[in-house]
């Protein structure tokens, strides 16, 4: 009950995946090189990693970086709209809140 | 006595207030809707350490306390809360020899006047303000500097003024005077005349233009100003922390571009970097260049914020008088009109002064501060002065 | 000497411009926030997926991927992939040129460089993305726009989820259940807020120029039978007005919907799902026009706008054409015909050419499409009774529906400026772009307006150690 990638050998775009590892906040996740960032979340079957005003749970909404809901600090750089920045091996993912990051 | 106030800004909320609550009639006008220009487009800087001894020091002074009353007398009242009360302080930082040598100077002007100025050492400012930059020649700590969220204080002050009888009008343009015997007696409108006994030019940097098409013309000006506001960070600045050149760009009347950083945060967690004084007549057009002078002079103070994104800007219009001081009294040349206008990027702290002030001189009574520096007639406000 | 021409977006609007603008003789300068063209029509999948059958989830490939290679190996054309406008500089006035342009080039977060372009003609093309009407739970994660997730399963082959509803309004509708099924989700139904009788009177008249758009008609029909063989319900006067769950959505809640969209009492049903996909049609992106000085249009809703074009596709603003979704949704044939008279005319082409004669005349059955569309998936001012004084209006900044109206009532308030800065409706990181059309229509009538909701001076995000630095000098 979660989201996923399709599988690459049953991918009618026949699609060969190199794999990569990001970290959020400091856990490690697997993903294919091309994955945004969101992609790789979603597809470890996170769907909320950022906290609005209130605490309440974030994570894409809009897909295309128009609504900055999946904001993530990615190598020290805070705001970074997660759908729209692809995966770097070895990325260093933090999740943000307005209290502290 | 009914009294008409010509513009729903911060500054004619507070003079409409203080008249009402002293049971006057009165009824406020303004072209668009209330705190929708000048007040919308500022900081909400109630600060008194930017200004040297003097007039503008005591009406700022006066007008802090008075803030504090207002919303003592309305504690839990939810329009008091949206005023977003901030008492949070100011911190001044010279970063070169020369910038020290002056804030030395005035931070001692100051505190002969009475202002509480607190010299801050290297870990009482790291303490003070961690993301601050550590290369710095001094830094001064006034505590008395506040903040408020500029379109919630000017809601409350005109809620108070409606709940004491007075009437607001929105949408209504002044075009000109009815006069009687050399007297104002009313004002002709886009929705026809309205008729008083007193008209307060509240207008903002437009009562240079109002007051013209009374007939008594002012010299205010527009000044344009730029904010700079990034996206909601966590606690990061926690005074208001400029550099000590702003006092001199505050003071300047230059027509070209003075910038000097202004850095705080708000209730929001939103950092808003200023600022910008410019002279360029209503010219609303944001530009690029200035927004990146604002964010260099602000990396000088907060260097960490680099990777911060800024999310937006906004620019407004400031009432720019040539002397700097506000102009609030009875215009000698037409009876019936009386201005209270000209406080450039301070009218939001300075308000509700304004306002005591006005109804004291108005209703006379003996205002608490000297209200002579403030007069209309004088060089800088007739333009018997200009040298533009 | 030919002339400048600064393309700005590189979907079907842009790329099509920008043939025409080469054309005509002009050098050309195509950016897109994207690394490659196509916009969100043409979404291609990223390289690093090396996918061999890349063109298996577009329709009309081909004819996409011969103007990309055409344009981007033309020798007069200047492609910035990842670029983006950060702010557009009116000139003084009586210069009759258009605005210089201010770019960052380079993925978010990785300090940017900027640089600046002084173009002799400028073309926004910068498409629209999925308006979404607030209802109570759409800020639970799981609830997606439709436009999210078709990007995630066009872009990059992921499936939002294994039981998704996908509601609103629209012809869109129907390809982001193609995608979904593609993906491997199962859609438990497509739901369409505008009753059938509305649908039908919007398509069915004037059946002779709906036979001038074949492709669409074909590409509809295509989705129609794919959901029927996966025996996927269309619904039509259904929506799903409140999401709930625990953290995510668990849950939908649908019911049936009069013709103005509010609720027939008794007919709310829960569907469990774990993903909802929803779109009330499109919201263009305006910062651009308006920073220009572009002239907007109202549009058939309360809150939206377009950019107003004359029959050249210029703008009231000098130099600057527009084209593609931001003068009207009318699809991507459209949206081509409109790129290629733009680009043609900014780059210098005559306006009396013959062979635009048969663009302007595709434009203009476009147009009508829109008008039809525009009737049959109207927005029915219903929609603002499924909010409770507890639903959220602000995504970013979690404003509620009763703080704006709380806020709206206060006698010394008044403006929607006064509203906005008093609740922090649209005053978070997106800038109204998500809620700024519904809070607007929220406040209609009950505030003065003063301001449009898509004022954006800086168009994008920029950090400050970015903007402190000076632009490079010279063609990026």
């Amino acid at each position: 009950m979660s989201p996923r990638l399709v599988r690459a050998d049953r991918d009618a775009v026949r699609r060969r995946d190199t794999p990569l590892s990001i970290t959020v906040d400091g856990d490690a996740l697997s993903g294919v090189a091309g994955q945004t960032i969101a992609g790789v979340l979603l597809a470890n079957g996170r769907r909320a990693w950022r906290a609005g005003p209130s605490g309440a749970p974030r994570g894409v909404f809009c897909g295309i970086g128009v609504c900055f809901d999946c904001l993530v600090t990615v190598n020290g750089e805070p705001d970074v709209r997660a759908c729209r920045r692809r995966a770097a091996d070895g990325d260093q993912v933090a999740t943000q809140s307005r209290e502290a990051r | 006595m009914r009294v008409v106030v010509l513009g729903a800004g911060i500054v004619g909320a507070a003079c409409a207030r203080e008249l009402a609550r002293a049971g006057l009639a009165v009824t406020v006008l303004d072209r668009g809707g209330p705190a929708a220009a000048t007040t919308a487009h500022g900081e909400g800087n109630v600060l008194v350490s930017d200004k040297g001894p003097g007039p503008e020091l005591e009406l700022a002074r006066m007008s802090r306390r008075l803030w504090e009353e207002a919303l003592a007398e309305a504690a839990g009242r939810s329009d008091a809360d949206r005023v977003e009360w901030d008492p949070k302080g100011g911190i001044v930082v010279a970063t070169t020899d020369a910038g020290a040598r002056g804030l030395e100077e005035f931070a001692a002007g100051q505190r002969a006047a009475g202002v509480t100025v607190e010299t801050l050492d290297a870990p009482g400012l790291a303490a003070a303000e961690p993301q601050v930059t550590r290369d710095f020649a001094l830094a001064v700590h006034y505590p008395e500097d506040a903040q408020v969220q500029p379109v919630g204080a000017a809601a409350f002050l005109l809620g108070d003024a409606l709940r004491a009888g007075a009437g607001l009008r929105t949408g209504v343009e002044v075009l000109g005077a009815v006069t009687r015997g050399g007297r104002i007696t009313a004002v002709r409108t886009s929705a026809g005349t309205v008729e008083g006994d007193v008209f307060v030019n509240a207008a903002g940097p437009w009562s240079g233009a109002v007051a013209e098409r009374l007939g008594a013309p002012v010299d205010v000006r527009p000044r344009r100003g730029e904010v700079l506001v990034t996206t909601p960070q966590p606690p990061t600045v926690f005074h208001k922390v400029y550099d000590a050149d702003y006092v001199g760009a505050v003071g300047s009347g230059a027509e070209e571009l003075q910038a000097s950083a202004v850095v705080e945060s708000t209730r929001a967690g939103t950092i808003l970097l200023g600022s910008s004084r410019r002279r360029v007549g209503f010219d609303d057009r944001i530009r690029p260049e200035v927004l990146s002078v604002i964010a260099g002079k602000a990396l000088r103070l907060f260097p960490r914020l680099a990777g911060v994104p800024v999310m937006r800007a906004y620019g407004g219009f400031r009432p720019y008088v040539p002397d700097h001081l506000p102009v609030i009294g009875p215009d000698p040349r037409l009876p019936g009109l009386w201005h209270a206008t000209g406080h450039e990027g301070a009218g939001i702290g300075l308000s509700v002064g304004t306002g005591r002030v006005l109804a004291d001189l108005l209703l006379g009574r003996e205002p608490e501060i000297d209200a002579g520096p403030f007069r209309v007639d004088r060089p800088a406000v007739l333009f018997e002065g200009d040298d533009q | 000497m030919s002339r400048n021409v600064v393309i700005v977006g590189a979907g079907p609007a842009g790329l099509a411009a920008a043939a025409a603008a080469l054309r005509a003789g002009a050098r050309v300068t195509l950016l897109d926030a994207a690394e490659s063209p196509g916009g969100q029509y043409h979404r291609m999948l990223p390289e690093a997926f090396a996918a061999e059958r890349p063109g298996r989830l577009h329709h009309g490939w081909a004819a996409f991927d011969r103007a990309r290679r055409h344009v981007l190996g033309h020798p007069r054309c200047t492609w910035l992939a990842e670029t983006s406008v950060w702010s557009l500089e009116r000139r003084d006035p009586g210069d009759a040129r258009p605005p210089r342009v201010h770019l960052v080039h380079g993925p978010d977060g990785a300090g940017r460089d900027r640089s600046v372009l002084d173009p002799d003609a400028l073309v926004l093309a910068t498409g629209a993305h999925d308006r979404v009407l607030p209802f109570p739970g759409w800020d639970l994660p799981g609830v997606f726009t439709a436009g999210a997730a078709q990007a995630l399963a066009k872009g990059e082959r992921l499936a939002v989820g294994d039981e998704v509803l996908v509601a609103g309004s629209g012809p869109f509708l129907l390809p982001v259940a193609a995608s979904l099924l593609e993906a491997g989700s199962r859609v438990r139904g497509v739901l369409e807020a505008n009753p059938a009788a509305t649908v039908l009177r919007g398509w069915g008249a004037r059946p002779r120029e709906l036979a001038s758009q074949p492709g669409k008609a074909a590409e509809l029909a295509g989705y129609t039978a794919l959901l029927a063989r996966h025996r996927v319900p269309y619904r039509t006067g259904r929506a799903v007005i409140a999401a709930r769950g625990d953290g995510r959505v668990e849950e939908a809640v649908t019911a049936r919907l009069r013709a103005d969209w509010s609720v027939v009492p008794g007919t709310e049903r829960a569907v469990p799902v774990d993903a909802v996909c929803v779109t009330h049609g499109f919201s263009p992106q305006l910062e651009l026009p308006l920073a220009a000085g572009c002239a907007l249009r109202d549009g058939p809703e309360d809150g939206t706008a377009f950019v107003d074009v004359d029959d050249d596709q210029r703008t009231t603003a000098p130099g600057v054409h527009a084209a593609g979704e931001i003068t009207g949704v009318a699809g991507a044939p459209a949206a081509r015909a409109e790129g290629l008279l733009a680009g043609w005319l900014a780059g210098g082409g005559s306006p009396d050419a013959p062979e635009l004669r048969a663009v302007r005349r595709r434009r203009d059955q476009g147009r009508a499409f829109a008008r039809r569309l525009a009737a049959a998936h109207p927005v029915g001012d219903g929609w603002k009774s499924w909010l409770t004084p507890r639903t959220v209006v602000c995504r970013c900044e979690e404003t509620t529906y009763g703080a704006l109206c709380r806020a709206a009532d206060d006698p010394a308030g008044g403006s929607d400026r006064a509203v906005r800065l008093g609740t922090r409706a649209g005053l978070g990181p997106c800038q109204a772009r998500i809620c700024g059309p519904a809070v607007a229509a929220l406040l209609g009538g009950r505030v003065t307006r003063t301001a449009t909701p898509h004022h954006r001076p800086v168009a994008q995000p920029i950090r400050l150690g970015e903007l402190a630095r000076p632009p490079k000098e010279g063609t990026p």
